[in-house]
Order: C-alpha cells, then sequence, then structure tokens
C-alpha cells in the first residue's frame, strides 16, 4: 500500500498504489491518482482554479482545475472545498494538472445547506491545512481523520461543534501535541485532576500545576477526554455549559500550537441546544480510530 | 528584477486579479512599446473610473451618481431584490431579460478560510431595504459553489422569518462554476424555475 513512499527523487516519489502512468519503472511518471479531500480552492486567471489536496499517499499536493469555472465543466463541482474524490493528476513542472475526478465523498452538499455545519467544517479544513505544511509529504493518518471528520459532520450524528473539537484534538495528537485530560500532562501523576494549563498539555497535578492555569469543571475534563477518544456515547450527553467551556479550550490550545489563530474559527456556529441532549443518543457513530500504518478503515 | 520604475509597474500589475508574474511582465513590456497616446487612453479610462464611478448607496452596483441606473429606473419593480455577489452577477442576470426588480449586491460570499464573514458583506444594508415591507420576494443568486450555497443557506435562514418569500435559482447551474460564465439561455430558465427555499 505504501509502495509510492519511496526518497524523494524527482517526479518518482510520487507514484501512488494505484499507478496509472506508462513504464514508470525507468522513467518519469506523466500521470498519478490518489485519493483526496479538497480543502480550498483559488480562482486562477480566466476559468481555471488552482486546488489544494490533501492526498492520502501525496500528502499535501496543488494543482490546477483547468476550466472548471466555466458552465461547460465536466468535474468542477467535484473540486470544491468538503468533496473527497478520486483524482487523477498529471505531473506539471510547477504545478500539477487535474485530469480526471470521480466523487468518493460529497459532502460539500450537505455541508453548506446548513450553516453551522459549513463553519464547523470550514475551520476543520484549515487545521488540516495548516498542521500538513509541507506538500508531497504522506500524512496518511490526518487524511483518513479529515475524511472521517468530514463524513461524521456531514451526516449530523452529533452536534458539529463536538464534531469539531473532537477532530482538532485528534489532528493536533497526529500532529504530536497529544493533550491529556485525565493524567498530569508534565508528570504523568495519574487524575483526575482540577487545573488545566494549555501550554503544558492538558490537566497537571497541584506539584505541576504553574501559575495562569485554569480550573475547568470536572464535567469539562470528561469531555474533552471524551472528544479525544472519539467516545460520542459520553460526548452526545453533554451539555451546553461544559460544551461551550471545552470549545473555549480547545480554541486556546489550537492558538498556542498553531502560534496563530485559525480564522474560520472565530466564525463557527455553535448550535449547543439549551436542553441536554436526549439521553439515548442517535446511532453511534465515530470518527475513525487513528489508523496505524497499513490498516485499512 | 529590472530598474525601478519597471518594476513598480510590473509589482502594480502583478497585484491584480488574474495576472501572475509573467503576464505582469509581458503587459508591462506590452506598455514600454506602446505609443504614447495609447497609453494615455489607458491612464485616462483608469482616472476616469476611479473619478466618476461609486458603488451605488442602496443597492452595491457599480454607478456613477449617488444611485444606480437600475434603482433609479422607474419602470423597474420594488417587490423584488436579486442577491448577487459582485457587480459583474448584475450584468449576467441582466443580460437575461428575466429580471424586472432590483438587486442587491453583498461584495463577496461568505468565506471562513478566508477571512469573510457576514459582517465583511452588505448583508446589514440588505435587511434595512427589507424592512419596510414593499419587498415580496428575495431572489438568492449567488455562484452555485460551496460558498455561495453556505451564503445562501444563511440568508434564507435570516430572511425567511421576516415573512417574505426567498427562493434560489434553480439547479441546472452547474456547480463549481461562476455565475458570469452561465450563458444566458441557462441562467434565464434558473431565473424562472427558482424554488422557494424560506418565507
Ligand atoms: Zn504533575
Ligand atoms: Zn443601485
Amino acid at each position: 500500500m505504501f509502495e509510492g513512499r519511496r526518497p524523494a527523487v524527482g517526479v518518482d516519489s510520487r507514484r501512488s498504489g494505484h499507478d496509472v502512468g506508462e513504464g514508470w519503472d525507468n522513467g518519469p511518471v506523466p500521470l498519478y491518482r490518489d485519493d483526496a479531500i479538497v480543502l480550498r480552492t483559488h480562482k486562477l486567471g480566466e476559468a481555471d482554479r488552482i486546488v489544494t489536496f490533501l492526498t492520502r499517499e501525496n500528502g499535501k499536493v496543488r494543482a490546477v482545475g483547468k476550466g472548471v469555472r466555466r458552465t461547460s465543466s465536466r468535474f468542477g463541482a467535484r473540486l470544491e472545498p468538503f468533496m473527497v474524490v478520486d483524482v487523477q493528476l498529471h505531473v506539471g513542472r510547477n504545478l500539477d494538472t487535474v485530469t480526471q475526478v470521480e466523487t468518493v465523498g460529497p459532502y460539500a452538499r450537505a455541508i453548506c445547506e446548513d450553516y453551522g455545519l459549513y463553519t464547523a467544517g470550514a475551520a476543520m479544513l484549515e487545521a488540516a491545512d495548516r498542521l500538513v505544511e509541507a506538500e508531497r509529504e504522506p500524512a496518511v493518518q490526518q487524511y483518513w481523520l479529515l475524511a472521517g471528520a468530514l463524513r461524521a459532520l456531514s451526516e449530523r450524528h452529533h452536534d458539529s461543534g463536538l464534531v469539531l473539537d473532537s477532530y482538532l484534538l485528534r489532528a493536533f495528537s497526529v500532529a504530536g501535541w497529544a493533550p491529556s485530560f485525565t493524567d498530569c500532562a508534565r508528570c504523568g501523576e495519574p487524575g483526575p485532576h482540577r487545573a488545566l494549563n494549555v501550554a503544558q498539555g492538558g490537566a497537571v497535578c497541584p506539584r505541576c500545576r504553574p501559575p495562569g492555569s485554569t480550573a475547568p469543571a470536572a464535567e469539562t475534563f470528561v469531555l474533552l477526554a471524551a472528544l479525544l477518544a472519539g467516545e460520542w456515547d459520553v460526548a452526545d450527553v453533554s451539555d451546553a455549559r461544559h460544551r461551550k467551556e471545552a470549545s473555549g479550550l480547545v480554541a486556546a490550545y489550537s492558538q498556542y500550537y498553531l502560534e496563530r489563530t485559525l480564522r474560520s474559527l472565530r466564525m463557527v456556529e455553535r448550535d449547543t441546544p439549551a436542553v441536554p441532549a436526549p439521553a439515548i443518543p442517535a446511532v453511534p457513530h465515530k470518527i475513525p480510530a487513528i489508523p496505524r500504518e497499513g490498516e485499512a478503515i | 528584477m529590472y530598474e525601478g520604475a519597471v518594476q513598480d509597474l510590473i509589482d502594480e500589475l502583478g497585484r491584480l486579479p488574474g495576472v501572475g508574474p509573467k503576464s505582469a511582465q509581458r503587459i508591462a513590456f506590452h506598455l514600454l512599446a506602446a505609443e504614447g497616446h495609447e497609453v494615455k487612453r489607458l491612464v485616462d479610462a483608469l482616472t476616469e473610473v476611479k473619478l466618476r464611478v461609486r458603488f451605488c448607496e442602496l443597492c452595491g452596483n457599480v454607478a456613477e451618481a449617488e444611485r444606480c441606473r437600475v434603482c433609479l429606473d422607474p419602470r423597474r419593480s420594488d417587490e423584488v431584490i436579486c442577491v448577487v455577489e459582485e457587480p459583474k452577477d448584475v450584468v449576467a442576470v441582466e443580460r437575461t431579460r428575466e429580471f424586472r426588480g432590483r438587486y442587491h449586491v453583498l461584495g463577496g460570499a461568505i468565506n471562513p478560510m478566508e477571512n469573510i464573514g457576514p459582517d465583511d458583506l452588505r448583508i446589514k444594508e440588505l435587511l434595512t431595504r427589507l424592512a419596510d415591507g414593499a419587498v415580496k420576494e428575495v431572489i438568492l443568486a449567488m455562484d452555485p459553489n460551496v460558498e455561495g450555497e453556505a451564503t445562501a443557506t444563511y440568508l434564507a435562514r435570516l430572511i425567511g422569518p421576516i415573512g417574505i418569500t426567498v427562493s434560489r435559482l434553480a439547479s441546472g447551474l452547474p456547480v463549481g462554476g461562476d455565475l458570469e460564465y452561465a450563458d444566458e439561455v441557462t441562467l434565464g430558465r434558473a431565473f424562472e424555475g427558482r424554488r422557494v427555499v424560506g418565507g
């Protein structure tokens, strides 16, 4: 599955699992194919777009979609943010060019028909774009995490704000900044603890607690831990007050580790219900677990 | 890099939408080689546009007075407002000859990743226009892409409760495209077949 991840020597390193190019053994590969999530698009010239993809095997890739803004374009609709696609790309000198697109996850429609989903989804795409900084460096765990989160968002099984916060905590973990909301993030002293410090990475015990730590509600700690672990039966029944406190802490966490605010985060519309969610949650639906290498979901 | 004035020109041209560094360089050298009076015509046109053209205080369309031609036209209906993203979309809708109401230009679409929220668009101005009860229908004619759809969703939710009919252009407009590229026939048909989404 990962034969495409060879040392980065010229074009050959971009070869993916399902190669479509001719003679790839001895020469440059003109075409390659990959699954991809559309992170963002920019208008280019008269009718083209530059599309930023997070691909499954080639990491972040920027490519040109030629003529996709024209009404005659066959695949303009598939190259929209939130879409998960099977894309074929032609290797170019600067930017690759999209030559074929098939829809794998048509999430864009459902997401932009609900303003809360749209703002939460935009924050997820922006976070992924920021966390996967380098282009063409495989980020397979980030790919699966985002694809799962977009699906969960579009299927509305959970509150959109919770899906966003769960996604952010797990995306940060994959990026190497795993928070801890039970044991002390600094010394490992088993929790639960009462203080939380974003710079220390989560819960802190009385001995490690630096000045300026906050003391969230015990339920907020439980909610944060559930969001990090993907325990939706716990998260779904949390109440509005603790959701609000948790989302504030997740935002602070994002700002601290990205060293800059996620611009989309200020626009996220959180419609936490005034009454607690029903005790019997809807069909349990998890964001897929963070996959280990080679593990299919 | 070139000497002072030439590089300044390339830099300025390169800031225009759709003009990359290579095109900027090509245009700059075209202008250098052009006759003086040709360049002067361009300079005059730029100066004129900045002097005479502004945005209509009512609808946000381009105008040569305080109000644009559409807003000043007494033959047009005050009962329907067509909401678009950009002034160029007004031109696209006018081409269809299907629409005889007024316009409201938002100045873009909601795009959180580009830091454009509802407060950055002319949405408050739209609500003000709807307050006096003269308007019976609002037609949302945003670009048929993710940002346009999300903006329409937001507006439908905002305007629906006021009791004004809100409609969205019919599908048939290809998703992912720009409204300005839709041909008159397709766009006209989209107008006729618009669907009510609120109100
Ligand atoms: Zn400790
Ligand atoms: Zn006007």
